[in-house]
């Protein structure tokens, strides 16, 4: 993997193709993009997934999570708010806390030096200030509540707890936009979710190709078998993709109409698809009405690197952290809720096996944005062509299109100055 | 008896390795018998109490499909693991039906040749002992990294 990749020749904002067709495959591979991204996209004017709020249900509690390559902490004061910090000490910058999770903290203290933090982030104390015996210590100029981590602000919707280094990020409310704001209530909106397991899924990839990935809905019912075997998701089911104005969030979803189940259009393409494979247990696929729309598939994605699932039962939040230009995390956290009968929750973990690293869907997800690494490689000059459903970033009734990977980019390249 | 207890354990599990090592999967779902219980978690899930798994399967059904879906569906470029088990230890024992661990490491073998640790873990199980063999009725696979690298296609 540790490849030495060849610095692009035309890495430059002059060298990125008019329009949203073409994306130069360098914004895959180099090391200097990927540090502005993490200057312009994850410290900028964005909100980022930290966690879930029933993770921190009770004061004292807290959790380490990353936004980019940059760590940070969660808590919930004595106070009941939630709070976010950088977590990097004040005084020679190493981490606060080393723990991923954790109960009844009142405070945070550095392993290094022991300088002590309050769990709202602020400095309150400082190992031998006044020195010893009269003698070292800190000088009189120096003032606790100038020094302290980053603090993030904060929004919670539904649940979801997002945070945000710039002071110039607008409202949760209006970074979404009414659309988007609607398919999150529907999933999350007034219930009380669980969390039944946690993965992490290292992917051989930059972080961008996963994101593309999950906006494609054109490759998913080609890729992915399962999906077009046991109707979960065909292109010629009723459904749509959402793309918000600012073109980085996007809705893909799909219901469930028995009239396109014989369509002649994937016969006709003789895909891989029309396959004679059948579940020998099919309660697998078994699962519950709970949203009393029909719509068995939805996927939505927040720019840059939030994805809230519902397929079928099988509901859960991604959270992509990028881990060098050719490393991602993929952070699942499964959920149920609350008031789940056993047979709900239990369909729900059986449902669990379409996704994650291991799910019969998402196991290609997991390889598919290596490939392209691997196959770029060499080829930073070269562009990807993203035509299908025409040139535009915007809502469709169709799947059959790459509108909302275009949107993507437009978002990218509006934050990247590109 | 103990002793033999031990000793099939040892046995099934030996031949559970060779079987998904040597690519016979097909084969696999026969080492589960009665109500089957198949489950790949991690250790932080396991110590938390959390139910979901990586794979998750309660019928031999599920686990049949589960190769299926591998030979037929799942899009995944080829690779092999190489097992490596500890010595069981017994846990309890009630009549014939016998709970044990087992650490294991598994090696994945990609189809350049590259050879990594994939996998470090315990296997919690439940056997039945009958007929002077153990059979499997559950397995909870418990990895200790709760990180899997690109994806995990065949069972462990
Ligand atoms: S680095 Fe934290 S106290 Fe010195
Ligand atoms: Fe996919």
């Amino acid at each position: 993997m540790n490849k030495i990749v060849l610095p692009p020749n035309e890495s430059s904002p002059a060298s990125w193709p008019e329009g949203l067709t073409r994306v130069p495959y360098w914004v895959f591979q180099d090391q200097k993009i990927y540090a502005e991204e993490q200057r312009r996209i994850f410290q900028g004017p964005n909100w980022h997934y930290l966690a879930l709020e029933v993770e921190l249900a009770e004061a004292g509690d807290f959790l380490t999570t990353q936004v980019g390559d940059t760590p940070v902490i969660v808590t919930r004061d004595s106070d009941s708010e939630i709070y976010a910090f950088e977590n990097r000490c004040a005084h020679r910058g190493a981490l606060i806390c080393l723990e991923h999770r954790g109960k009844h903290r009142k405070d945070f203290s550095c392993v290094y030096h022991a300088w002590n933090y309050d769990p709202q982030g602020n400095l309150t104390g400082v190992a031998f200030k006044d020195g010893v015996k009269g003698k070292g210590g800190m000088p009189d100029s120096f003032k606790m509540e100038q020094h302290g981590p980053r603090k993030l602000r904060i929004a919670i919707l539904h649940g979801l707890i997002f945070g945000s280094f710039s002071e110039d990020v607008p409202s949760i409310e209006e970074y979404l936009g009414e659309e988007i704001l609607t398919r999150i209530e529907r999933v999350l909106g007034g219930r009380t979710p669980v969390v039944l397991g946690r993965f992490t899924q290292v992917l051989p990839n930059n972080w961008k190709l996963y994101m593309e990935n999950v906006k494609d809905s054109y490759h998913a019912s080609i890729l992915h078998l399962f999906f077009t075997t046991f109707e979960l998701n065909r292109l010629s089911q009723k459904g749509g993709i959402i793309v918000d104005e600012s073109g980085g969030h996007h809705v893909s979803y799909s219901a469930i109409d028995p009239d396109a189940e014989k369509d002649v259009e994937y016969a006709k393409q003789q895909l891989r698809s029309e396959s004679e494979y059948k579940l020998a247990d099919p309660t697998l696929l078994q699962g519950f009405d709970e949203y009393h729309d029909g719509v068995t598939l939805q996927i939505l994605s927040v720019f840059p690197t939030f994805v809230l699932q519902q397929i079928q039962n099988a509901i859960a939040v991604r959270q992509i952290v990028p881990r060098a230009v050719d490393k991602t995390d993929l952070n699942w956290t499964y959920l149920g809720f609350a008031d789940d009968t056993p047979e709900q929750r239990l369909t729900r973990i059986k449902q669990g096996n379409l996704v994650g690293p291991a799910g019969y869907i998402s196991m290609e997800d997991g390889c598919v944005g290596g490939f392209v690494q691997r196959g770029i490689a060499g080829a930073s000059d070269e562009r990807a062509v993203l035509e299908m459903g025409g040139a535009e970033a915007k809502s469709s009734e169709s799947r059959v299109t790459e509108s909302s990977v275009r949107g993507f980019w437009k978002a990218y390249r509006a934050n990247m100055g590109l | 008896m103990s002793d033999n207890v031990q000793q099939y354990i040892t046995k099934t599990q030996a031949d559970y390795a060779r079987c998904i090592d040597d690519d016979r999967l097909e084969e696999w779902p026969n080492f589960f018998h009665g109500p089957c219980l198949y489950k790949i978690t991690t250790s932080s899930n396991y110590r938390d109490g959390l139910e979901a798994g990586i794979v998750f399967a309660n019928s031999r059904g599920m686990l049949s499909d589960r190769v299926s879906a591998l030979r037929d569906a799942n899009i995944y470029e080829r690779q092999s693991y190489r097992h490596i088990l500890g010595q069981p230890s017994i846990i309890s024992k009630e009549g014939p039906m016998v709970r044990s661990e087992t650490s294991f490491l598994v090696a994945r073998i990609l189809q350049d040749g590259d050879t990594s640790i994939y996998a470090t873990g315990r296997y919690f199980d439940l056997y039945e002992i009958a007929d002077e063999a153990a059979k499997l009725n559950e397995r909870t696979v418990v990895c200790d990294s709760s990180r899997i690298d690109t994806l995990l296609a065949l069972p462990l």
